[in-house]
């Protein structure tokens, strides 16, 4: 018996041991890659800004951290509101949330119109859909530039249609944003909702059918609970690159529409302070943190509550 | 009993399927039926033979390419099946899996628009046909599949449909739960008065539960009559080899008076049978005895002779394989309580008699 039991015991520890070895490179890559770099960032945003960017090391500073916020005036040190740091804020939330809601509305369909056609066609549009990835966003986005601008393909064909005799103004503002956001982001809706929708027992659509529901009933009973998990991953995963979106913003938005990435970028660059470009990065994460971790448990208990 | 009244007519319905390219596939060809209000009507047939797509026609979720089906005189061929009084029972459940075991009864009737108040009386009194009270609260993956299969009955039994329509519902239970399941559904068609219209490859399940069979293969209804009609009286080869264990004997008609005729057997010895309703042309008949409707007796007696080539004890009978005269194999079944069964062995050659009145002559 205590033998038995030895080599179990025995057993069971060279398991664990072959367990923690075979993820150890995982392990050390997470710690170097991801968290190593963010305790850099934190340490950054703690410290004094040096005179020609980088920081003073050692000079531990809680300036930057206000200056996310306030203002302080160079003549008697009152602070203020900073009013361009909210707005920009405010602007990359604003528009991220429309992006997320833009492309749910453009994907679902696009993953249920992929996911009823025969088994054969599907790699097709799925391949078609993946195209884009191919070229870079940089070049993407000034071919959006083509597309928006005063003398680009929206303005032309409407001044064509004569529904306007002077170009709108499209092009550096959150409109320009929003469209390049969109388009740039769709796939990435598409193709979660996609591999949910494609695992769709559609013997339920038609038990729902059966018992009465139309068209708008299935859909809403059936295939968007169904679908949910792909639903709630396409939005983070539209969501998240959207807030912290630096090329579409900048080619598109300008000076004028700038969201945080912009402003980090700005603070590493020209602004020359870098403690504040950390603790901006360090507030964008959280913000993102915060908006999953509302996301995803709203849409657990709408998931489960169901009727009655 | 099955009242005369018609739920469901099906009039030259036809259903051709678009494969790729040119190809097409007739599933079905040119079917009428007509099942009664009251009764339980059996599809059967090997996969393939159209039954699934006849049923799903009654639902709705396919379309007729010809011909039109009745419900209670109404035409609904071309209705969406939410517009249809007409529920399905599903041959894999098709239960919501993100709803409870009483959200899914409900699903019908809300999608109807019933108060909420009556809606819970219903889903309550619906658990209670299927003896289900206690798991109205459970989620549809954490029940048995025998329960799982009493869910779906009573989410297609919730709305009061006209017509209840089961694909295959037993296929997926084991031996011991589809039995107890076949006396339930009978029961719940007895209690509930609604017409169910069963698909089933299973001949021994339309045998022992449905009013009426349908026979099909290839698309086409071969033979629609009571399991007993079906089983004592098939009307061809397909039939006869489908329900049953079934002898097949070669003949020629020898003599034909007063509805019956004189047969000679190729494997020895006559038969005497009655003539068919599609009548019998002379010349080469094939004739069919059910292994229960011959016995053996002494080399000296008997219709024709066999030699013995394999026993296979069953506990209530024996079934005895023989090989005929002329080649062809022959199954007698003797009862093991019976005591005046004839004893063989193996390479024995007993003489076979049939039970006169038997035999029944197929159409070629």
């Amino acid at each position: 018996m205590t033998d038995a039991a030895g080599i179990a015991e025995s057993a069971r520890r060279t398991d664990v041991r072959n367990r923690w070895w075979l993820t150890s490179p995982a392990l050390i890559i997470i710690f170097f890659a991801a968290i190593g770099p963010l305790f850099v960032v934190v340490l950054y945003s703690l410290m004094a800004k040096g005179d020609y960017g980088d920081v003073k090391f050692g000079q531990f500073s809680s300036e930057a951290w206000l200056n996310v916020l306030f203002d302080r005036d160079i003549f008697d040190d009152t602070l203020s509101l900073a009013s361009a740091h909210l707005e920009i804020f405010w602007r990359s939330v604003r528009l991220s949330l429309i992006t997320t809601l833009a492309t749910l509305f453009l994907g679902f369909p696009t993953a249920y119109f992929i996911s009823t056609r025969p088994e054969n066609r599907r790699d097709i549009w799925l391949f078609l859909i993946t195209i884009p990835f191919w070229t870079n966003i940089l070049i993407r986005t000034f071919a959006m530039q083509e597309v928006v601008r005063n003398e680009g393909i929206i303005n032309s064909l409407l001044i064509a249609l004569h529904i306007i005799d002077q170009p709108v103004q499209i092009m550096f503002t959150d409109w320009a944003v929003l469209f390049g956001m969109i388009y740039v982001y769709l796939p990435l809706m598409v193709l979660p909702i996609y591999a949910s929708m494609e695992k769709l027992d559609f013997r339920l659509v038609e038990a729902g059918y059966d018992l009465y529901a139309t068209r708008f009933g299935v859909l809403r009973r059936i295939i968007i609970p169904m679908v949910k998990p792909g639903i709630v991953a396409g939005s983070i995963l539209v969501f998240i690159p959207a807030l912290g979106a630096y090329v579409i913003p900048r080619v598109l938005g300008g000076g004028k529409s700038m969201m945080l990435g912009n402003l980090i970028e700005l603070q590493f660059g020209q602004g020359r302070n870098w403690p504040l470009g950390s603790a901006l990065s360090i507030t964008l994460m959280f913000i993102v943190t915060i908006a999953l971790l509302f996301y995803v448990r709203n849409a657990n208990a709408s998931g489960s509550g169901h009727g009655h | 009993m099955a009242s005369t009244a018609s739920a469901i007519d099906a009039r030259g319905v036809s259903k051709v399927f678009k494969g790729a390219g040119q190809d097409e596939v007739r599933a079905l060809d040119n079917v009428s039926v007509s099942i009664r209000e009251n009764e339980f009507f059996t599809l059967l047939g090997p996969s393939g033979c159209g039954k699934t797509t006849l049923l799903r026609l009654i639902a709705g979720f396919d379309f007729p390419t010809d011909g039109e089906i009745l419900l209670h005189g109404e035409n609904i061929a071309l209705l969406p099946p939410y517009k249809r009084p007409v529920n399905t029972v599903f041959q894999n459940y098709a239960l919501f899996p993100h709803m409870t075991v009483g959200q899914n009864i409900a699903f019908g009737l809300e999608m109807l628009g019933k108060p909420k108040a009556e809606t819970s009386q219903r889903v309550t009194e619906m658990l209670k046909l299927v003896r289900m009270e206690d798991l109205r609260d459970r989620r549809t993956s954490q029940i048995s599949g025998g329960q799982q299969q009493r869910v779906a009955l009573a989410r297609a039994l919730a709305p009061r449909p006209r017509v209840l329509l089961l694909d295959e519902p037993l296929s997926a239970l084991d031996y011991k739960l589809r039995k107890d399941m076949q006396i339930e559904l009978k029961r719940l068609q007895h209690d509930t008065g609604i017409t169910f219209i069963f698909v089933t490859h299973d001949q021994e399940e339309a045998l022992t539960m449905s009013d009426r069979i349908a026979v099909m293969s290839k698309g086409n209804i071969l033979q629609i009559g009571s399991p007993h009609d079906i089983y004592v009286r098939p009307i061809d080869h397909f039939v006869a080899n489908f329900i049953g264990e079934t002898n097949f004997l070669k003949g020629r008609v020898k003599t034909k008076k007063a509805g019956k005729v004189t047969l000679e057997m190729s494997a020895g010895g006559t038969l005497v049978a009655e003539i068919p309703e599609s009548g019998v042309s002379g010349g080469d008949v094939s004739v069919v005895v059910r292994p229960e409707n011959a016995v053996l007796v002494a080399p000296s007696k008997g219709d024709f002779r066999g030699t013995v080539e394999n026993i296979v004890y069953f506990g209530t009978d024996t079934h005895v394989h023989l090989r005929l005269d002329d080649g062809a194999p022959f199954i007698v079944r003797q009862q093991n309580a019976a005591g005046d069964s004839v004893e063989v062995k193996r390479g024995d050659k007993p003489g076979i008699s049939v039970a006169a009145g038997t035999p029944r002559i197929l159409k070629d």
